[in-house]
């Protein structure tokens, strides 16, 4: 009853192997990232989008030197926190566009690594952006930004923000509404993240000590922890009838 | 189900008592704060709606969890029903704080760590609704609402510690023990009975609405059921 | 292989499934049948594991939904009206990436063996996105059987299909069919599905109304035993 071909790895009784929990996130991190690199639609626009959002800033706050130190971290997440819906919404998207969810909820795979693979995806595609945006600012500004302390408090950032921003995608995708609910959806929800990161970056570029940076950094594990936890635990209520 | 159950007249008639008396008792029993005046009456109502209002999105979070484990469309509504009257109730205690503020703070409204607590959970429930609003099916729409609703019941405290972190280390609040000592007081017993008799009051008035909405929610499903029923 | 048992799906208030009982033996190509709304998708989304049923027992190869889902899930191959295929990627890195998701041995030598199959070797690096309904269609039979699958579910898979290219999906169904694999697949089209399925069931108002294998039916008179059927459920 088979065409398969004669297989030397799996057991005759078992012949598929229980794909792990890594690889298939992997798998599917993998199958994003690459799909990316082919088309660069998602990445181009959250991109553009970015830089449209400086130059807002720019001339709305009017950033003369003298108060750019002040502003900079609140413009360089609020610009973070607009790209990454972009970005949010655009990935769940492409799942659903040809059923491709469903295709992903078929395979016999932990819904854990739908979520994981997603996220992860989301993660990389925001740190892309960070990393274009935060040395295009400096030039623009003439701003040193490259400091080991802004580089962690914005990794930690995007992780909160990445971890609530997937899960809360994957439902907004299957409502009437799409697009333009996942925002409305999410801001209220990391806050907690956007305050957190503004102080703390803001706090490692005016070089203050570790004493008034720790209660930031330490908010922003405690929300990552937390919700990466309970977005690993419904997950499943967002995928499955 | 058809008819309005006999408790339910009596929680009515129970609850309009409460509300008259506990009017009067704040403006008749309590006495006359020293320095704010009667302004401070505001305080009783004020503290009520809040209390009332935290109830609700308590008891949202909890009929959320119900829901996911059970799947039992009963939890659904009661979870839906909290969240809309409680919106209504914590939105009233913001205006009641606004009008207590102007006087005792001299503005409208400052960004002090309850107030924007306060101003994000009316959005995050918001948010909520809209959310439900944009599904048709019942049941995923029954699923989201449960998971947003607990998601806004962690990240809603997580929101009142970082503003209040941001207030009590930044600079120019440092030293002043932060905004809330401003038209601070102590309550004489008296003003003590009327504040418990108001919370009490509010209470029991969350109960007997949360009741009615419920009861509307079920016979949403039951017009819902005989609809379809019809268009076999 | 497959055994429904009293299967009741509710949406909220709304009863879609009532009670419906199903069976189907190994090698079985089962042909549902039914008008829309009857609860033929969602009785294919059950027994894809992709929907939970509200009451009653499913049991596909030994295996009960959900409990046992995952081991349901390795064991079935489905094909829906959507292709389930990514735009951006190949015809070679879609299979690729569905192979390793179900796990798949020797994953390079059976996605050639599957394009083979399906007729897209020549197209292997093509982009989904460049190709017909008819191709992707076509390649997504060859996604769900990628991993050998025992049982198939096909929901519509005619659905935007022109002549030939329908023609050519019932060259694949055949040979997938052909395999003594189990297979299921929802169909409106009664001319279509005529000589590709060995038993016809009718499903109406959530139950399966009536059941003839092919044997017993002379081709022309599938359709008024359909009609009757029909009929005979919505009263």
């Amino acid at each position: 009853m088979s065409d398969l071909p004669a297989s030397q790895g799996a057991s005759p009784a078992e012949p598929l192997a229980h794909p792990g929990l890594l690889r298939t996130t992997l798998a599917i991190l993998w199958k994003d990232l690459s799909a990316e690199l082919r088309s660069r639609e998602l990445l181009s626009a959250m991109l553009v989008f970015a830089l449209l959002v400086i130059l807002i800033f720019n001339f709305a706050l009017d950033l003369k030197p003298s108060i750019r130190k002040e502003v900079t971290a609140g413009v360089l997440w609020a610009t973070f926190a607009f790209a990454g819906t972009l970005g949010l919404n655009r990935s769940m998207a492409s799942e659903k566009d040809r059923g491709c969810l469903d295709g992903l909820l078929l395979a016999p795979v932990d819904r854990s690594a739908i979520y994981f693979g997603k996220a992860l995806g989301n993660l990389a595609f925001m740190f892309v952006i960070e990393a274009i945006v935060l040395p295009v600012y400096s030039v623009l500004y003439n701003l040193n930004l490259f400091n080991a302390g802004l580089v962690g408090i914005i990794i930690l950032g995007s992780v909160g923000y990445v971890a609530v921003g997937t899960l809360l995608a994957a439902m907004s995708v299957q409502t009437r509404t799409r697009d333009m609910l996942l925002p409305i959806l999410l801001f209220p929800l990391v806050i907690p993240v956007l305050i957190s990161a503004v102080k703390a970056s803001a706090a490692f570029l005016d070089g203050l000590p570790w004493g008034d940076i720790a209660p930031w950094f330490n908010m922003l594990l405690v929300y990552d922890v937390i919700f990466v936890a309970i977005a690993f635990m419904v997950f499943d209520y967002v995928v499955e009838e | 189900m058809e008819s309005k159950p006999n408790a339910l007249r009596i929680l009515d008639i129970v609850t309009a008592v409460l509300i008259v008396a506990a009017t009067a008792v704040v403006f008749f029993y309590a006495p006359m704060e020293a320095i704010m005046g009667n302004v401070q009456r505001v305080f009783y109502f004020h503290v009520a709606n809040a209390w009332v209002g935290m109830l609700g999105f308590t008891a949202a979070g909890v009929m959320g969890i119900l829901y996911l484990r059970t799947g039992n469309p009963k939890w659904d509504v009661i979870e839906v029903a909290a969240v809309e009257i409680s919106l209504v109730f914590f939105f009233t205690a913001i205006v009641t704080g606004s009008i207590w503020a102007r006087p005792i703070w001299n503005t409208w409204w400052t960004w002090d760590p309850r107030l924007t607590t306060a101003a994000i959970l009316e959005l995050v429930y918001a948010a909520y609704l809209m959310l439900r609003s944009g599904i048709d099916s019942p049941e995923r729409r029954a699923r989201f609402g449960a998971v947003y609703v607990i998601l806004g019941f962690l990240s809603v405290p997580l929101t009142f510690l970082t503003i209040r972190l941001l207030r009590t280390i930044h600079p120019v609040v440092v030293g002043s023990g932060a905004a809330d000592a401003q038209g601070g007081f102590s309550m004489s017993p008296k003003m003590l009975q009327t504040f418990l008799f108001s919370l009490l009051a509010f209470s029991v008035f969350f109960v007997d609405v949360l009741w009615h909405r419920v009861r509307l929610g079920q016979l949403e499903q039951k017009v819902e059921q005989l609809r379809l029923k019809l268009a076999r | 292989m497959i055994r429904v048992r009293n299967l009741v799906k509710r949406f909220g208030p709304k009863v879609v499934l009532r009670g419906l009982n199903f069976e189907v033996g190994r090698g079985d190509f089962v042909a549902l049948l039914g008008p829309n709304g009857a609860g033929k998708t969602t009785f294919l989304r059950i027994l894809t594991s992709l929907a939970r049923p509200t009451l009653g027992q499913v049991e596909i190869a030994g295996y009960r939904l959900p409990a046992q889902a995952a081991s349901v899930r390795r064991r079935l191959g489905v094909v829906s009206h959507q292709p389930l295929l990514y735009g951006d990627l190949t015809a070679e890195e879609n299979l690729r990436f569905y192979g390793r998701m179900y796990g798949v041995p020797n994953l390079e030598a059976r996605i050639a063996e599957v394009l083979e199959m399906v007729g897209l070797l020549a197209r292997r690096r093509d982009l989904v996105r460049t190709f017909s309904r008819g191709m992707q269609q076509r390649l997504a039979i060859g996604r769900a059987v990628l991993h050998d699958p025992d049982v198939m579910l096909f929901d519509e898979p005619h659905t935007g299909l022109d002549q030939a290219a329908s023609a050519m999906l019932d060259e694949v169904l055949r040979s997938v069919a052909a395999r003594g694999r189990t297979v299921v697949m929802t169909s409106h089209d009664l001319a279509r599905i005529g000589d590709l399925a060995s038993r016809f069931d009718v499903l109406s108002n959530g139950r399966v109304v009536a059941s003839v294998r092919r044997e017993d039916i002379q081709p022309d008179a599938l359709l008024g035993f359909y009609r009757q059927a029909v009929a005979g459920g919505a009263a």
